[in-house]
């Protein structure tokens, strides 16, 4: 099974969910933190790092000898990652999408890959955590190539918890697309109401059974609850605005291990989980 | 000599458009002759990304020496630079103007993109 842990809005907890989750279960799980702007579910993990792999994606190159600057390379591309003027063709790679349109329409085949490096997968583990994560390299604009790298670790005998990165956009699709279950994680203020309910219409197009977590749920306002509601989103777990959490949470530890009262409740929420992803 | 200025119309009275890439026209003028011609940029526009590259492009097939323009990123200055054609930044008021100063001699070019590039 694969449970995404998506929000909407960044900063309401679906790190503190993931990692705990994850360790509250006893049997044999898989981590795989896809927020690979800003990874840091290995912060609270510790995990052994035990191989790194450096992740290319595919952009064009061309050989100028073959190019009869008939343009359809550029023509083709919807990104203007190649220009062609004047008996001159340039190539702007970290515009480049890995399509391979440029190679398939060029006549001449003078259009051939090479590889642009844009970060590095990490895997390892700690206790029975398995764990991957993906860093993108500081500037790169594209992260989905690398999400899709690091979900082909996703293990189809184990449980797969995905730390998906926060917002709507490609980056998130990419990290909830065919999973299982999604489960929202978000805070109960006008902000978190906002970017929640963009989240579950995404999750909704993707047509996957999803869940709530509201975080520091005594705070704010009760207007995610009544959105819920009308939702029809079920809530599975409230964390309250607790002086104790944000202190574990701030130095780097887990609150199913400091505060074992909580290790129950995560449980409890994998068990509705499991329920309700069928 | 052909000079390319970013414009928000099709005439020589019209506004300078501060941006390259995404500005709804180009105008080619010959500053002799003061004749032009008006490219429509609107393809550019609608980019996704990438505008300031096919503009560039689409000068130099125009036989541009110089572009006039408000703002010009770093993908857009690369080509340009590429194509060899010399860029006046921070051009503003009309498109007359912009070629009169040109005419004057009165511009300085630039070493280099003055915006951003989008993503």
């Amino acid at each position: 099974m694969i449970i995404s842990i998506a929000s909407g809005k960044g900063g309401t907890g679906k790190t503190t969910v993931a990692t705990n989750l994850a360790s509250a279960i006893d049997e044999e799980v898989q981590l795989l933190d896809c927020d690979v702007e800003e990874p840091n579910a290995h912060l609270f993990l510790n995990p052994d790092i035990r191989d790194r792999e450096t992740f290319f994606v595919p952009v064009p190159e061309i050989d100028k000898a073959k190019c009869t600057y008939c343009k359809k390379c550029a023509e083709i591309c919807r990104f203007n990652a190649i220009a062609v003027f004047n008996q001159t063709i340039m190539t702007f790679p970290e515009l480049c999408h890995s399509c391979g349109g440029c190679m398939a329409v060029c006549p001449e085949n003078a259009v051939f890959e090479t590889g642009r490096e844009v970060g590095v997968v990490e895997r390892g583990e700690t206790g029975s955590i398995d764990f991957t994560h993906g860093r993108l390299r500081v500037g790169e604009a594209m992260s989905p190539p690398l999400i899709h790298k690091v979900r082909s670790f996703i293990r189809k005998d184990i449980l797969n918890i995905i730390d998906a990165p926060p917002g709507t956009s490609c980056p998130v699709i990419s990290a909830m697309k065919g999973v299982d279950f999604v489960l929202l994680v978000t805070e109960p203020t006008p902000f978190g109401l906002h970017d929640l309910k963009l989240a579950v219409e995404a999750v909704k197009k993707l047509g996957l059974p999803r869940g709530l977590v509201i975080n520091r749920s005594d705070i704010g306002d009760q207007q995610v609850e009544s959105y819920a509601r009308a939702e029809n989103l079920s809530i599975l777990m409230e964390i309250p605005f607790d002086r104790r959490i944000a202190e574990v949470y701030s130095r780097g530890e887990l609150i199913v291990n400091e505060m074992p009262e909580w290790k129950g409740k995560f449980l409890e929420l994998y068990q509705n989980i499991t329920e309700m992803a069928g | 000599m052909k000079i390319a200025i970013t414009s928000k119309g099709e005439t020589l009275d019209s506004e300078v458009d501060p941006r390259f890439g995404r500005a709804g026209h180009i105008l080619i003028v010959d500053t002799e002759t003061l004749r032009y011609e008006v490219l429509d940029n609107s393809t550019n526009v609608n980019a996704f990304k990438g505008a300031g590259i096919q503009a560039a492009s689409m000068i130099s097939e125009k036989g541009v020496e110089i572009l006039m323009t408000g703002y010009c990123g770093p993908n857009a200055f690369k080509t340009l630079e590429v194509a060899g054609i010399k860029v006046v930044n921070d051009v503003s008021g009309s498109v007359r103007s912009a070629v009169e100063q040109m005419q004057g001699k009165n511009v300085r070019f630039a070493d280099g993109a003055n915006a951003d590039g989008h993503w």
